[in-house]
Order: C-alpha cells, then structure tokens, then sequence
C-alpha cells in the first residue's frame, strides 16, 4: 500500500466502534504536540523516566521498579544486585549457556541465541521453573524447618507420575541439585554474600539450616534455591521470580553466544564419536 | 563406581536415531534413504514421536487437524500476531514464527488445552468405568474451578471454566467454526466413530444440558478425541502437534513484511490506558 492508499484507507474510517486500549497497571505516555505516535513523556510508576527518573537510577533500581512498581531501598537495591551479579553468567557448561553457544557456532542470527538460552534454562532442572517451584516451596513451609523438612521427604519418597502438563513431572524437590554431590563453593559464598543484608530473612534463615535442608532433600543446596530465597526477600512472586530468573541469566548467554560467534566452529564441542546408537541397521547394501 | 554425569560424559546413548556424515541417516533403527524416504512429512513426524508407521488414514487425519484446525491467517490471534509483529518490524520469519510457536503453548488455546483435553478423556474413562456419571464428574470439575453458578457472567469465573474443562469453550467465542469441517474429514477417513470422539460429544450434551452454554467442544477437544481413538498417549498428541500453528503463523509473517513499514495496528500514546500510581519525583537518597 503506497501513501495515496493509506490516505484513502484514512479516509474511509468511518467506523464509530470505540479504539481498543493496553491497560496497564504501571507505564503511561503523554504524546508530542506535532505527533500522537511519539510519546514525549513515559511515566513508570508515576515516575517521570526521561525527566527525572534518568541519571539517578541505577539499572538494578530500575529493574526493581518496573516489577514492583515502588522504588527499592538500598537495602532491597544491594540484595538485587548481588544477585544479579551472580546468576548473569551460569558459564558455559550450564545448559542454557550451551544453547546460546550452539547457536553462535553455527553462525545464526543473535536473536535466537538468546532465544535458545531462554527455552533451555526455562525448565524443571535449574531453570526458571525450578526457581517458580521453589518459591511454592517457600510459600508452603516458611521459616520452619519441620515442614520443610516433611515436604523435601515427600519429594524423595513421591512416585514418578505421567501427567497431562507441558511441563515435565518433578523429579527432584525444587532448589536443589539432583546430581550434586556437596553444595559448591560459589553458591555457599554467594548465599554468605546476600545473607549480610537486613532484609534477606529468608537467605539467613536458609544459610543457618543449610545443612539440614539438604539432609532432608539428600541433595545439595542448588543456586535456583538460593535465587528463589533472594525473590521471596524482594518481595517478588512466582511469576516474577521466574520471568526475572529467565532475565538475569541472559548476559552471560550473550556473552558466550558472541565468543563462539568469534571463533572456529571447530574450537565448539560436536560430540564426533559421541553417539551410541543402540539399533544402528548398519549400511544398507548398494550404499555409497 | 560411576556418578551419573561421569557416565554420560561425551556419550549420548538413544534408539532415536543419528547422521553418519556423507553416508545415511537413522531414524528409530530405520535407515532414513532407503526404508522411510516414501513417507509424506506427516508420516515421517508420527513415526519419529510414536516408532509406528502409521497407515494412510492417519496420515491424512493428521494433516486434516494440521490444516483445517491450528493454522489461521490472522494476526489478531495471539500467536500469530508475533509473526505478523517480526515481519512488520523488520524481524526474520523464522525469528517470527519460533517465537510465535513458543507462545502456542498457552492457557486458553493452542497445546495447553490439547494436552489438557486428552488427560481429561481418559480420567472420564476411567471414571465411568468406576461407575461415576459424567454428570457428577463434570460438577465437580466446574465447582472445583470457580465455585460458582453456571448462570455466572464474569470473565475471571468464565477464564476458570476453561481452564477447569480443556478442549470446550473458547475464550472469543463460544461455538468453533473449525468442528464440522474437521468432523466431516474424519468421517471421509472412518475416524469419527472411536469411543473417546463419542465420550467427548457426550461431555459437550452434559455441559449444555446442565446450563454452562458456552463450553461447547472446541477444535482442542475434538484433536485430542480423535488423537486419543488412534492410540496416542496425551504426551504423544501434543509432540504432534507441537509445530502445528506454524502456518499460520508463518503466513502472518509473511504477509507484515509486505506491508509499509510499521502499518501494523500502530497504537497511539493515548491508547494506552493507565491505572496507576499518580505521578511523583525519584528520591536520590539511594544511590
């Protein structure tokens, strides 16, 4: 359609059906006086972004603000971006990481690198489902170590179920690692790290029954259970701990992504030998 | 002895299939060139999910669902308008449409509802065969979900409703356009007679019986009916159907990037709708 069919197309809305609106609870836009398409003021949460907001938040404030719609304090301010600071780059063993890189080593477009880092670390085993389950957790037990303990007993005794769910059954209690053998040293220094702080009840209330937990659960303390402590300190529910999870995690992904990008498809593991076919036909005569 | 990772590290053992650079391909223990390569797409999909090949009808059934039931060109539906929004915003189709499948596994349409209505064909089974009436089971399905009359008009109670009953009721509206074509291939292919197609019908004269006139079946429920009555598992219906809305999607794309750049449905600032706090100054206290 050129300029003339969208003049025409103008002129023949003559529909008088209400426009349809975005209802939102946090963002609002006053336009420019030459153009109803551009804003020239956005308000998040009532504050001016551009006018005031700019140059006096930080990142971390920002983040908080838009999905809590309130300023942090600087203890709230501390605590996110401590915790930002440790989940934005899993590494690149972590299989997140790993789908970003492979994406990165065949040459595709930068999108879904961080597409394939999303759909990986989205799940049950260390993703941001994983952390959702353990804020349920939280939810469930609170600060008592008796109900924990009865519900991550419960985990190791439940019979594995089919169920009708996108997602697959559980097979390990939410915030612990299945195929850990101690709690590693950068999740215990991460947990002392955002401990040390006046509004992480449930991280000090996690750091002082550790041990316990993880007798209970017969499996380590895993970092989706220190993340989900750190959103219930925050404030944040499932749905945000989750969505925030997927988001803090992305830089080390991207990061990686581009690194492979960079280098030989050569230096990226293929598995050559790595497949064990366990009903191989074998070559079919007359093939080549 | 060996931990679990150390046993799989740099070894993936599967029966699922594997490339043998410049030679063959292996698919289920079947060699891909010389004993599969007659396949049409969807007899190769139903093969690689279930390890059957399936006969013609259910190649043709497959592809009726996949082309009469998941692929609308229309942008305004959920999933399709991420393809429309890639191809008018400069994105790349494939960009568009995986991120557009993404989306299909959704609360109130696509594979959530599909997975949801073959679990809940085969619970009425067993409960009927335990002597519970579908009237009772039904009931209890719908209290259990609002706890509310079925005279009830809200949205919220409604959202619950479908959620409660995957694969009846829609969330724009009630009746699906989609039934009667679907039906009528499946009667051409003698698929429309299976116990789980004539238990879902029975549900929907239940429903209406009872007063809850929106929850007809929808084009969900009947997939997963039919699906169920060939012998796949609920796990299995939705791995076939997982790409299904592609099309659709896809054709949205396709169609954006045509358009003048930025034409599609541009929202003024005034059409945002705010409710929220009044406005107010950043403290600098905190930084």
């Amino acid at each position: 359609m050129n300029a003339e069919n969208a003049d025409n197309k103008n002129n023949n809305d003559s529909n008088d059906d209400p426009k349809e609106t975005i209802r939102s609870s946090f963002w609002h836009e006053q336009a420019e006086p030459d153009n109803p398409f551009a804003a020239a003021v956005c308000r998040c949460a009532g504050f001016d972004v551009y006018g005031d907001l700019l140059g006096k938040a930080s990142w971390i404030e920002y983040l908080y603000l838009l999905f809590q719609g309130e300023q942090p304090d600087a203890a709230q301010t501390k605590l996110l971006n401590g915790l930002a600071v440790a989940i934005a780059n899993p590494g690149p063993r972590d299989y997140s990481v790993h789908a970003a890189m492979a994406a990165g080593a065949g040459g595709s477009t930068l999108a879904s690198n961080l597409m394939a880092a999303l759909a990986v670390g989205a799940g049950r085993l260390g993703g941001a489902r994983e952390v959702c389950e353990a804020m349920g957790l939280w939810e469930q037990c609170g600060r008592d170590l008796n109900t924990w303990q009865r519900a991550l007993e419960q985990y190791r005794n439940a019979r594995q179920t089919v169920t009708a769910d996108i997602w697959p059954a559980a097979q390990h209690p939410p915030g612990f690692d299945p195929r850990g053998i101690s709690c590693p040293t950068p999740i215990r220094q991460t947990l002392t790290q955002l401990a040390d702080n006046n509004v992480a009840i449930h991280l000090q209330w996690l750091q002082e029954h550790r041990s316990d937990m993880e007798a209970a659960a017969a499996l380590p303390l895993a970092i989706s259970g220190v993340a989900a402590a750190a959103f219930m300190d925050l404030g944040f529910d499932h749905q945000q701990g989750e969505m925030l999870y997927l988001l803090l995690r992305l830089p080390g992904a991207a990061a990686h992504a581009l690194d492979q990008h960079g280098q030989s498809r050569r230096t990226f593991p293929f598995f050559r030998n790595g497949i064990n076919l366990q009903n191989d036909p074998g070559p079919k005569r007359g093939s080549p | 002895m060996k931990t679990v990772l150390e046993a799989w590290e740099q070894s993936w053992t599967t029966e699922m299939g594997a490339y043998f650079p410049g030679e063959r391909v292996v698919l289920r223990g079947k060699d891909l060139f010389t004993e599969l390569q007659d396949l049409s797409w969807m007899g190769l999909l139903i093969y690689g999910v279930t390890g059957r090949l399936p006969d013609a009808n259910q190649e043709r059934l497959l592809n009726g669902i996949w082309a009469l039931g998941t692929s609308y060109p229309d942008p305004r539906i959920w999933n399709n308008r991420i393809g429309a929004l890639a191809g008018a915003a400069g994105s790349t189709s494939t960009l568009g449409v995986s991120a557009g499948l993404a989306v299909t596994e959704a609360l109130l349409y696509g594979l959530r509802p599909l997975l949801g209505a073959a679990g809940l064909l085969l619970e009425a089974q067993r409960k009927l065969e335990r002597g519970e009436t579908l009237e009772e089971m039904l009931a209890n399905k719908l209290n259990k979900a609002s706890g509310c009359a079925p005279a009830s008009g809200q949205a919220s109670k409604k959202r619950h409703r479908l959620a409660a009953l995957p694969g009846f009721g829609r969330p724009v509206s009630s009746r699906d356009e989609r039934i009667a074509p679907l039906l009528e291939l499946a009667g051409k292919l003698a698929c429309d007679r299976g116990p789980a197609v004539k238990l879902a019908f029975s549900m929907e004269k239940v429903l209406q019986q009872s007063g809850y006139r929106h929850l007809y079946l929808n084009v969900a429920g009947l997939m997963a009916a039919l699906l169920t009555d060939q012998g796949y598992t609920p796990q299995q219906q939705y791995q076939l159907c997982v790409l299904c809305s592609s099309g659709g999607i896809l054709f949205c794309a396709a169609d954006a990037a045509t358009h003048p750049p930025g034409s599609f449905f541009p929202m003024r600032c005034a059409s945002i709708d705010y409710h929220g706090t009044a406005p107010r100054q950043w403290r600098t206290e905190t930084i």
